[in-house]
């Protein structure tokens, strides 16, 4: 028998600890089952799109550290590779694999937080976020050492990267990379076969290939759902064709699913790191764009404004999130025309009611922390 | 080892929608093709189900104010043939803009258009769920339009001249 109830509405958010920011669900409810679920958002909107317009091009660069905050190389990277499409700037060999190391760093850094605040939704409070913070803080020092900032990095520039890495950087991060395999084993060891991380994410929020496809899907989410698609191996950026990696694939497309791939990502980053550590050669950095200087010590002194050709340039990567793009549009001006942001983690909430609608509200809470948002990114 | 993302360019995609629909190409460019808006779906649902094309993948939706017209850009991605494109369809009434919803063709269309109406003011015709997305119902006009302020210098709200660059004598520091 069964007993319908009167739907009610709950709102989940936007101060909540499971919506990973200022992020509010408003979820329809049948007793416990999910009838329908709308997002609402815009709580940190800042609108950055507008803000860009009014500044030069190299100004832009620390806005897109604070889209996505917790993986701001590969913000930083994006934009500037659209920007150099659009200039048609030859980046120097060194300074692509400098881009692909530290974009692998943080996709390490910004995976150990997904699945650790995934485990955090799923029960096991706070005691797996902190091991993962562990790891992140190293990511974090490396990154302090090579740009002096730990959060909004700003380390990307318009032809190459702000400056070299310091001589102290390398054996460090070699440190990392030797004491970070133990970890992940750790990791997958206590989370990957728990019993209770599998009954509450196994066969929950199952997105099938052609769903995925069909709904702009991107990043981990997708491979999770069976479809190898990642721009590194298809349209390589940086110095990714030169490296030897594989993409990690899902078979069921479910919240597990996409919780493995993201900790076979990382298993992935560190193979991507080892081939970039020996192989990365000497030379300079920055390209030599119009008036920019290259100082004796490596670091590039850019010219205040660039004038880009009419034209526009859309450029993507694969961010940890998923595919995230940058269209600028340039009327010849110092700053962009039209500046926008294909941003992952927003386009791939648009499964979310579809995720969601006839699952309970625990389940809700997993799935959203599947998607693994930041919501700078969400409402920029 | 090294194979890349094949971008088909506008002319070739202009050309081989003609052969399809002919009259449905407004304009063609190397880097997109513009769409007649009456043509657009018919000729989304060809370019994603073609077996040569096969753009399965709506990559980005958005908006752009040209002040003499709105566009609507469309990236679009295929994964099996690794190929990308870029497509456009534009309005030029700028009180009351409209263009058809693309969320039949690609369900990914179905946040992407809700950002566009909420903040450029495009209206897509057919989307199942159009409301304000980031900003609240209510709120008076569309931030990102190039005219949403008025800011001096009229339509053109971008600022001209930087101080510092090259060639510039600003006050205060004279030329260095």
């Amino acid at each position: 028998m069964t007993i319908k109830s009167e739907p009610f509405v709950v709102n989940v958010g936007p101060q909540h600890p499971s919506t990973h920011g200022v992020f509010r669900l408003r979820l329809t409810l049948d007793g416990e089952k999910i009838v329908d679920a709308d997002m609402v958002m815009g709580y940190l909107h800042r609108s950055m799109e507008k803000l860009a317009e009014e500044r030069t091009y190299t100004q832009n660069i620390p806005f897109t550290d604070r889209t996505d905050y917790l993986s701001a190389m590969t913000g930083n990277l994006a934009y500037v590779m659209a920007v150099e499409k659009l200039m048609n700037v030859e980046v120097p060999e060194r300074a692509l694999w400098l881009r692909t190391i530290m974009a692998e760093l943080q996709r390490i850094a910004s995976h150990a937080m997904a699945v650790g605040i995934f485990a955090n939704d799923c029960g096991a409070w706070q005691t797996p976020v902190m091991h993962m913070f562990r790891d992140r803080e190293k990511i974090l020092d490396l990154f302090e050492m090579a740009c002096g900032a730990r959060l909004t990095l700003n380390y990307m520039r318009i032809g190459g990267v702000s400056k070299d890495i310091p001589v102290e950087w390398m054996p460090q991060a070699q440190r990392l990379l030797k004491e970070l395999p133990d970890r992940f084993a750790e990791y997958e060891d206590l989370l990957l076969s728990n019993e209770i991380i599998i009954a509450r994410s196994r066969g929950i929020g199952t997105l099938t290939p052609e769903q995925a496809t069909a709904y702009s899907v991107s990043g981990p989410m997708l491979r999770a759902s069976g479809v190898a698609w990642d721009v590194r191996k298809a349209d390589p950026y940086g110095a990714y064709d030169k490296v030897d990696f594989d993409i990690a694939v899902g078979r069921n497309g479910d919240v597990y699913d996409r919780f493995v791939v993201r900790l076979a990502e990382m298993r992935q980053s560190l193979r991507i790191l080892q081939q970039a550590f020996e192989r990365m050669p000497a030379g300079p950095v920055h390209a030599r764009l119009g008036t920019a200087t290259v100082q004796p010590w490596g670091q590039a002194v850019a010219p205040l404004a660039y004038r880009p050709p009419v034209g526009e340039a859309y450029a993507r990567i694969e961010s940890p999130r998923g595919e995230l793009g940058y269209y600028i549009v340039s009327d010849g001006g110092p700053a962009p025309f039209r500046f926008h942001i294909r941003s992952p983690s927003f386009i791939n909430l648009t499964p979310l009611k579809l995720m969601s609608v006839g699952m309970t509200v625990a389940d809700a809470i997993v799935i959203l922390g599947s998607v693994d948002i930041v919501v700078g990114e969400v409402d920029r | 080892m090294a194979t890349r993302t094949k971008f088909l360019s506008g002319l070739d995609i202009a050309h081989r929608i003609e052969q399809r629909f002919p009259g449905a190409v407004d304009e063609a460019l190397p880097e997109f093709a513009m769409i007649k808006p009456e043509r657009l779906i018919e000729t989304l649902t060809y370019l994603r189900d073609d077996e040569e094309l096969g753009f399965k993948f709506l990559s980005s939706l958005t908006a752009v104010d040209r002040l003499e017209w709105f566009e609507v850009a469309y990236h679009l991605e295929s994964f099996r043939l690794n190929q990308a494109t870029a497509v456009k369809v534009r309005t030029f009434d700028r009180e009351n803009p409209k263009v058809p919803s693309a969320v039949t063709v690609w369900q990914g269309a179905h946040l992407q258009e809700r950002e566009a109406y909420d903040l450029m003011g495009i209206y897509f015709e057919g989307h199942p769920d159009l409301r304000r997305l980031f900003l609240w119902e209510g709120f008076a006009g569309f931030p990102l339009r190039k005219d949403y302020l008025n800011l001096p210098g009229g339509l053109n709200a971008g600022l001209e001249r930087f101080p510092g660059e090259q060639g510039l004598d600003f006050s205060g520091r004279g030329t260095q």
